[in-house]
């Protein structure tokens, strides 16, 4: 047996829920997510961390969950799509995606969703090109884009104004 | 979502057509809640599979040991060609050239010699990568460009297109030039890769979940592959994350294997491809060589023209014959020629079959179209725009001479003089080239272009037999409806828009309609959803099925309440019998009691359409859907990097069904086809072996390489020629040439460097390496000169 045979308990926050996984060694955050603890809605795009569909947060952070390995997380808190409940802003991008009709196929959706919430959680009141800028690490082959920027700049527009604590 | 209490004194349903609605999944896409087929819960029992990919790009299997790929951790099973248990051919076109598994030979690298079915996936990706295999190579082709489109093999048979002399027009012309053009492919990059399900049932029976454009296809090849009846076979798809045609006919082989070791096990198995092997082995859009001559006068009319599109097929048939018909069908795009002759030449190479890609041929034979319209302004002098002006087909009810397609048909509803007008003024085209003009006069190293062009796209199948379309609706006895048919969701809208079509025959709101997955044992013998025509097709036919099942509540009113059938109305969510009025539901329920039949299976059928292909004449499609789109652009003419300034489109849908939606796919179908003809480069090397099969390499367009302006707006004046689904037309491919504006405003950049005096002939993709050299040859000209 190889090394990445070998498990580990790992214990993170998902969501605002704590949560043991049995992982091993090779084993990536997006794997856990999906097959473990069955939240689907972070998908794998490309398995290589370009495309940006399997964009989650980590600590607020945005990270491509299919080449985070699982250790790595341990001890931090994730917050994924299924997270709207717990997390206000991921809440109102999410209700913003909505209204624009920022989705097509959706598959690039929760990606696209988180690296939004990350930007406006550091950032709330960005302009057009810093939204351009941020999103550009999220492909999406439907909408051309116009709609999902829209929506990010209505979450904005209804997020409360403060100063950026960075 | 579906609890509401319907408004019984509404003037208008919540949810009809032509009105404004959300995606019927937004609210699942943004809360991760809408299952793909890779979310669905997974079977006790799963098998998994990976490919066992050739290494060579032509050769015969000399020896193929699999031993270790057999001993491997985890392996259950190998399948080779010899575990197909019907006919080892996935070919669309009945050319029996497409094997599941290579057998005997490998005729490109990357294809599919054998599967292993392990218990987890990456234990059957890892065996894979044991098998030894012996090759003995052969000489291999891998482009179009060195190739003859006359001699040298073809996969299946080419079209030809006459009408007049185009040789004696041409010859006879004051003015003449010809050219060749290189024109790339295009890889889908559907987020979500190919994937299948497959779940045994009893004796023959296998349920396969598909992410396939056409699961009836899929139904049709799964059951040849199995050598089994069709009824043995259900194929289901509830939706996909993107398709655009790279899921019309690629998505048969994952499910054939998906099937075979479901069946052989008797446990459920899932393929789902990498993205390297996804892009690796699986067919893209057809990049084309595209050569042309042309006739024209000092006034730049065109005279004759003869066209040789020369198409990179791959190794098989796939839908190549077909592609290459339609790149011919819109060699014109909205050109009147006196006289044409045109050719296609689906060319055999040893690399992926290619297949159906958004425009499936049609926006390569316009991008054919403009390069020789801007060939001739260059010859005469004059700016593109009043060449395309001037060789338009005659407008919509102008008694002219102008009207005869290359394929002999009358263009009847030609709109293309108005938009193109009314996005001249909206942008101040004229306004804007002399400033760019007078900007690239003082600015010696970025240079602005400029471009407007126009879009003919035709609607219909050319294939006859797939215009046609099945749906099932049905109401329960408390009124709410269950509707579905024969078209797939990929993010198009296409069932919040049929949905919307049921609403309204029904006049309840759109959340007393339930969307339900495509599946072929409800609705069979159905066409992929491809063509554009989803909505046009399965609007009408669940249209015909929600009227079926009116007209038989109208009956049963009329009778109960002994009044005229005239005196019954449907209003919103309620039907007025005489004098009384009834809500929707009650009236049901009293049918219900009464025996009256509350399901009906709908069909539609394009009329008007005929094409003999063996004479290249005929009435091909029903309507044409039109647009166009102005681009500016900025190049570094240093070093060949651009950006899209702006860009401003006006797009004809006809009576949209639902504008928001339509808004979404002009806007997405620009991109993409400005991706394909700027930085989406696909690479293959010397050894034929692909080097762009990751977006590390292939390069989509970003939200950063959008335009910094773009302004979308649809004519909203217009409705469609022929009675379509709510005087709709069509959406899915038309706006994807749109993009064309962009490789020719490059192209006008480009052109500055020498005055506007040599026609840059600017290859596509016009990446920035080759805008650079594009650049580079025309001073190296200019200076000559």
């Amino acid at each position: 047996m190889t090394i990445n045979a070998r498990t580990t308990l790992t214990s993170f926050v998902v969501n605002g829920d704590p949560q043991e996984v049995s992982v091993t060694g090779a084993q990536t955050l997006l794997n856990v997510l999906r097959e473990d603890l069955h939240l689907t809605g972070t998908k794998c795009g490309c398995n290589q961390g370009i495309c940006g569909a399997c964009t989650v947060l980590c600590d607020g952070m945005p990270i491509r969950a299919c080449l985070a390995l699982a250790m790595v997380v341990d001890g931090r808190d994730i917050l994924t799509v299924e997270g709207g409940k717990t997390d206000p802003v991921l809440s109102v991008v999410q209700q913003a995606f909505v209204e624009t009709g920022a989705v097509q196929c959706g598959f690039c959706t929760s990606g696209m969703i988180m690296s939004a919430t990350a930007l406006l959680m550091r950032k709330p009141s960005p302009d057009r090109q810093e939204i351009r800028e941020e999103l550009s690490g999220n492909l999406c082959r439907c909408t051309g884009y116009a709609k999902i920027l829209d929506a990010v700049a209505l979450a904005a527009s209804r997020l409360p104004i403060q100063e950026s604590a960075t | 979502m579906t609890t509401h209490t319907p408004n019984l004194k509404a003037v208008k349903i919540a949810g009809g057509v032509a009105t404004n609605q959300r995606h019927d999944s937004a609210h699942k896409h943004v809360t991760g809640t809408a299952v793909y087929i890779d979310d669905m819960p997974e079977p006790a029992g799963l098998l998994h599979v990976g490919l066992g990919l050739s290494n060579v790009t032509h050769g015969t299997l000399k020896k193929v040991d699999l031993s270790a790929v057999r001993a491997a951790p985890g392996v259950v099973d190998v399948l080779t060609y010899a575990d197909v248990p019907g006919e080892n051919d996935v070919s669309p076109s009945g050319m029996h050239d497409d094997p599941v598994f290579a057998e005997g030979k490998v005729q490109f690298h990357g294809q599919p010699i054998f599967a292993v079915v392990a218990r987890t996936r990456e234990e059957a990706r890892r065996a894979a990568r044991l098998a030894k295999i012996e090759y003995g190579e052969l000489p291999a082709v891998t482009s179009i460009w060195d190739l003859d489109p006359e001699k040298d093999k073809q996969v299946t048979t080419p079209l030809t297109l006459t009408r007049g002399d185009a040789a004696a027009a041409i010859a006879a012309a004051p003015r003449r030039l010809k050219g060749r053009m290189k024109l790339g492919g295009q890889d889908h990059f559907y987020l979500e890769g190919q994937v299948s399900l497959a779940v045994p049932g009893e004796d023959d029976e296998v349920l396969v979940y598909c992410s396939t454009q056409g699961p009836s296809e899929t139904q049709h090849l799964v059951s040849h592959v199995l050598g089994v009846p069709s009824h043995a076979v259900t194929v289901e798809v509830r939706r996909m994350g993107g398709g655009f045609g790279g899921k019309e006919t690629q998505a048969n082989q994952c499910a054939a294997i998906a099937a075979i070791a479901a069946k052989k096990h008797g446990r459920a198995v899932k393929v789902r491809l990498d993205r390297d092997e996804d892009m690796t082995a699986t067919g893209k859009r057809h990049d084309f060589a595209i050569d042309y001559e042309v006739g024209f006068d000092e006034e730049g009319r065109i005279l004759g023209v003869d066209f040789m599109f020369a198409l990179n097929a791959g190794f098989s048939a796939d839908l190549s014959g077909p592609v290459g018909d339609r790149a011919l069908f819109h060699c014109d795009n909205a050109y009147f020629y006196p006289a044409v002759h045109a050719k296609s030449a689906p060319l055999y190479t040893n690399t992926v079959s290619n297949t159906a890609f958004r425009g499936f041929g049609g926006p390569q034979g316009m991008v054919g179209a403009e390069r020789v319209i801007e060939e001739v302004a260059f010859a005469v002098g004059k700016d593109p725009l009043e060449i395309r002006k001037l060789n338009f087909y005659d407008a919509i009810g102008v008694a002219g001479e102008r009207n005869l397609t290359p394929y002999h048909q009358k263009v009847e509803d030609n709109i293309i003089h108005r938009i193109v007008a009314e996005l001249e003024e909206s942008v101040s085209y004229a306004r804007r080239r002399r400033e760019i003009a007078a900007f690239n006069a003082n600015s010696r190293f970025v240079k602005r272009g400029i471009a407007l062009t126009p879009v003919k796209f035709g609607i219909s199948f050319t294939k006859t037999e797939s215009n046609q379309a099945g749906a099932l609706v049905h109401v329960y006895a408390d009124g709410s409806v269950h509707m579905n048919h024969g078209g797939t969701e990929m993010g198009q809208g296409l069932h919040l828009k049929v949905a919307q079509v049921v609403a309204e025959e029904f006049q309840i709101d759109l959340d007393r309609v339930k969307i339900t997955a495509t599946t072929t044992a409800k609705v069979p013998n159905t066409a992929p959803t491809a063509a554009s025509s989803g909505a046009d097709l399965n609007g009408m036919a669940a249209q015909d099925a929600a009227r079926q099942i009116r007209k038989r509540l109208t009956d049963f009113a009329a009778e109960k309440y002994q009044v005229p059938v005239d005196q019954v109305v449907f209003l919103p969510n309620r039907v007025r019998v005489g004098n009384q009025e009834i809500s929707f539901d009650a009236l049901v329920k009293q049918a219900y009691l009464n025996r009256i039949q509350l399901s009906a299976a709908g069909f539609y059928k394009t009329p008007k359409i005929h094409w003999d292909r063996s004479k290249g004449r005929g009435h091909a499609f029903y309507y044409y859907a039109y647009g166009a789109a102005c681009s500016e652009v900025s190049i570094d003419t240093l070093t060949g990097e651009y950006v899209v300034e702006r860009a401003d489109i006006l797009h004809d849908v006809g009576r949209s069904l639902n504008p928001a939606i339509d808004l979404g796919q002009i806007e997405g179908g620009f991109i993409q086809g400005m991706g394909w003809l700027t930085t989406e480069e696909l690479w293959w090397d010397g050894k034929g072996r692909l080097r762009t099969h990751a977006p590390s390499t292939y390069k989509i367009p970003l939200a950063s390489d959008r335009p910094k302006i773009f302004n979308v707006a649809l004519t909203d004046w217009s409705e469609a020629y022929e009675p379509t689904i709510h005087r709709s037309k069509a959406v899915g491919e038309p706006p994807l040439p749109l993009g064309i504006s962009v490789l020719q405003a490059l192209s006008d950049a480009v052109a500055s460097v020498a005055d506007h005096k040599i026609s840059p002939r600017l290859d596509a993709p016009a990446t920035p390496e080759r805008v650079l050299m594009a650049v580079e040859r025309l001073k190296a000209q200019a200076a000559k000169a």
